[in-house]
């Protein structure tokens, strides 16, 4: 029973609050982004600002905090072997950890306090604003980046399938 | 077009580097 909750229903949630998370990184890197450039010449970009990015990164950094507690969930035990490298078993998924481990911090080091400038939901000059833009894209591009091995050591990390990739 | 090919083009492939490198360091370190 306690396998069940721990294996069963906690790689559950850590993949549904994952896709929420991963889901929204992409949405701001491939569609947000790319969408404020355009809006901004024609005047459109505040509907985004007030209405549309507040609610998405809500979702993203309660996602991302889902995400690790659930995920540090299923390790459970063998949480320390992961982290820690101890057991030659568990290294992809102590890299999968270290990724999204090093992605939470950028999201609520880097790029939540530098959005809050952005979006004017804290004081900032335009200075400041323009450093905040700088800093936010560039950890949420690097997030996207580091998703990538992250997702590849996650999904290379289980039962048959970590034994014949990893031998 | 150009977007992607300037930025999230390069954070395609800097991740598709990078997972390589670490499988083979995972790989190697695994034996």
């Amino acid at each position: 029973m306690m396998d069940f909750i721990q294996l069963g229903i906690g790689r559950w949630l850590h993949v549904i609050s994952g896709v929420m998370w991963i889901g929204l990184l992409y949405y701001f890197n491939f569609v947000q982004v790319p969408a404020m450039a355009e809006a901004s010449k024609d005047g459109t970009a505040a509907g985004i600002s007030k209405h549309v990015a507040p609610r998405a990164l809500f979702w993203f950094r309660w996602a991302a905090v889902a995400t690790w507690l659930f995920g540090a969930m299923v390790l459970g035990k063998a949480f320390f072997d992961a982290f820690l490298f101890l057991k030659p078993a568990y290294y992809p998924i102590g890299v999968g950890a270290w990724l999204g481990t090093i992605m939470i911090f950028n999201v609520w080091v880097l790029i939540w306090p530098n959005q809050q400038k952005i979006l004017g939901m804290v004081q900032a000059t335009d200075e400041e604003k323009a450093k905040a833009r700088r800093v936010a894209s560039l950890a949420s591009r690097t997030n996207t980046m580091l998703s990538i091995p992250m997702l590849f050591f996650m999904t290379a990390s289980g039962g048959v399938f970590r034994t014949a990739v990893f031998g | 077009m150009k977007y992607f090919l300037d930025s999230l083009g390069w954070t395609v492939f800097w991740g598709v580097v990078l997972t390589l490198i670490l499988y083979n360091i995972v790989r190697y370190a695994m034996q």
